[in-house]
């Protein structure tokens, strides 16, 4: 059974006014992922009010920081030093800021755009049709 | 003035054998502040999906974690065939149901031995694992393993389970339940039992919500957030109802683990009694393209896979996100104001699973 799931693309300077609305509303923060882009990262934050699944997505550069909500949220802290230690994601005014320290892996900031490698996506059928006709006419004898 | 002092519990301790470590901040013999650190053992696993296919990493999901291994494995698979509009058949909906509540009666069961042992009640420790037991045969004899199962797989499940084995469980569970009668009745009614964990590790309603309890944790405190109620899997056509203490305190969740190993022995029952024919599973074909957060109830609490595919045999992300980080919060919450010698009682009653927290 499919649980319906809202995803909102939001502007990173709402985002602390949209959360402390939620959490007004009684929403619970289910969890905060982040996905690497190939130049940016995407972060989304779930939340849960009588199992209605509703997720906020910011994007951001790796340059950009992004504001804490632990002052909302305050278990949102845990989440946001992951997301620092393993991206590399500058998230300002944590609550509890392990600067670093919360993941001590061998290495660095392992989820960073400059560390994941992306999977290709697939080549549309018709261009790899368009490809091998062409690999074949110029394999065929007597077309040099 | 109390004199402070800094104890490190942990990554290695008698009754917390998992590698997560506080540095409990203590004035006289009352814990003022409690720093976790984690990480010791991180696996990177959710990186693993650069270099597996999407269909064979429904095994490295299994290898999450020993004690709900067929739960991850499951939330996986779901997520995937979400997004590919894979329609599982019916029974291996069923399969999925038995398998994933026998995973939650061998947790709790395993906790309830692991927190006699903390509160040094050792001869109850050892039946409570000797009656663990039955499940692990059953679960050897339906899936050919004892903890990492391998039956999930995207489009359904690798084994069946035949009806009139399925008859046989339910006649075990059975037995086993008269034993577990027996075995609880000490946890709910001996006086050094309760001494231990009533009125110790309390965390209020408002506080659990707040912090993101999730689980028993959550239940216990009088929270009734379980994922079986969204109705995946089987539990739609099943009677989920969560099991909810007020109290709040170590005694509560005990109470909690208790209810809910003899609800999923009821959930099993039905399941058993509504399983249909036909088929366990479908041929997948293409790749996933797009994204979906599924959310699963494990022993511990609301886990969620998330899953996001290009389109390709390889996906772009995968992320779990297990209830024991949601519930690190909480646990520094309660362990501030309470004694050290309650530390160990405290945060075995939070059932912390490290080997989830540090896929």
């Amino acid at each position: 059974m499919s649980e319906p799931q809202e995803i909102e693309a939001v502007e990173k300077c709402d985002l602390v006014g949209i959360v402390a609305e939620l959490f007004s509303e009684g929403y619970r923060l289910v969890q905060i992922g982040c996905s690497t882009l190939p130049s940016a990262y995407e972060l989304t934050y779930s939340f849960d009010r009588e199992y209605r699944f509703r997720n906020l997505r910011i994007t951001v550069t790796p340059e950009e920081s992004v504001p804490s909500i632990s002052v909302i949220y305050p278990g949102a802290f845990l989440y946001e030093n992951e997301i620092h230690d393993l991206f590399g994601v500058a998230i300002t005014h944590i609550a509890v800021d392990y600067r670093g320290t919360l993941y001590r892996t061998a290495l660095g900031t392992p989820f960073s755009v400059d560390n994941v490698k992306l999977p290709e996506p697939p080549k549309p059928k018709a261009a790899v049709e368009k490809q091998g006709v062409a690999k074949e006419r110029a394999e065929a004898p007597g077309t040099h | 003035m109390a004199h402070r002092n800094v104890i490190p519990v942990g990554p290695q301790h008698p009754v917390l054998p998992e590698p997560i470590h506080f540095d409990l901040v203590t004035e006289d013999e009352r814990v003022i502040d409690a720093i976790p650190s984690i990480s010791y053992v991180h696996r990177g696993l959710e990186r693993l999906v650069e270099k597996r296919d999407f269909i064979d990493f429904a095994h490295v999901a299994d290898r999450i974690c020993g004690l709900c291994s067929f739960m991850h494995s499951l939330g996986y698979c779901q997520a995937v065939e979400e997004i590919m509009g894979i329609e599982v058949p019916q029974r291996a909906l069923y399969l999925r149901t038995i398998w994933a509540e026998l995973s939650r009666i061998h947790s709790h069961i395993f906790w309830l031995g692991v927190a006699a042992d903390a509160f040094g009640f050792e001869s109850l420790f050892m039946q409570a694992l000797r009656l663990r037991e039955p499940v692990l045969d059953i679960f050897e004899e339906t899936t050919g393993a004892r903890v990492i199962l391998g039956v999930c797989k995207v489009g359904g499940v690798r084994r069946d389970i035949d009806n009139d084995s399925l008859k046989g469980i339910v006649t075990r569970l059975t037995v086993l339940k008269a034993d577990l009668e027996e075995i609880c009745n000490v946890f709910i009614n001996d006086y050094s039992v309760r001494h231990r964990l009533s009125g110790v590790g309390f965390i209020s309603r408002e506080d659990a919500y707040a912090l993101g309890c999730l689980g028993p944790m959550a239940r216990a405190s009088g929270l009734a957030i379980d994922m079986r109620a969204v109705g995946y899997a089987a539990y739609r056509y099943l009677d989920v109802e969560p099991v909810v203490e007020t109290a709040g305190d170590c005694y509560a969740r005990c109470l909690v683990r208790i209810r809910e190993t003899f609800h999923a022995i009821d959930l099993i029952r039905q399941a058993a009694g509504k399983t249909p024919e036909g088929p366990i599973d479908v041929k997948v074909t293409g790749a996933p393209d797009g994204e979906y957060y599924s959310r699963v109830e494990q022993p511990r609490g609301e886990v969620i896979h998330y899953v996001k595919g290009n389109g390709s045999r390889f996906l772009q992300r995968f992320r779990v996100r297990v209830p024991t980080f949601s519930n690190i919060p909480a646990m520094i919450k309660v362990l501030k104001g309470s004694e050290v010698a309650d530390v160990p009682n405290i945060i075995l009653s939070l059932d912390p699973c490290i080997s989830c927290t540090e896929r």
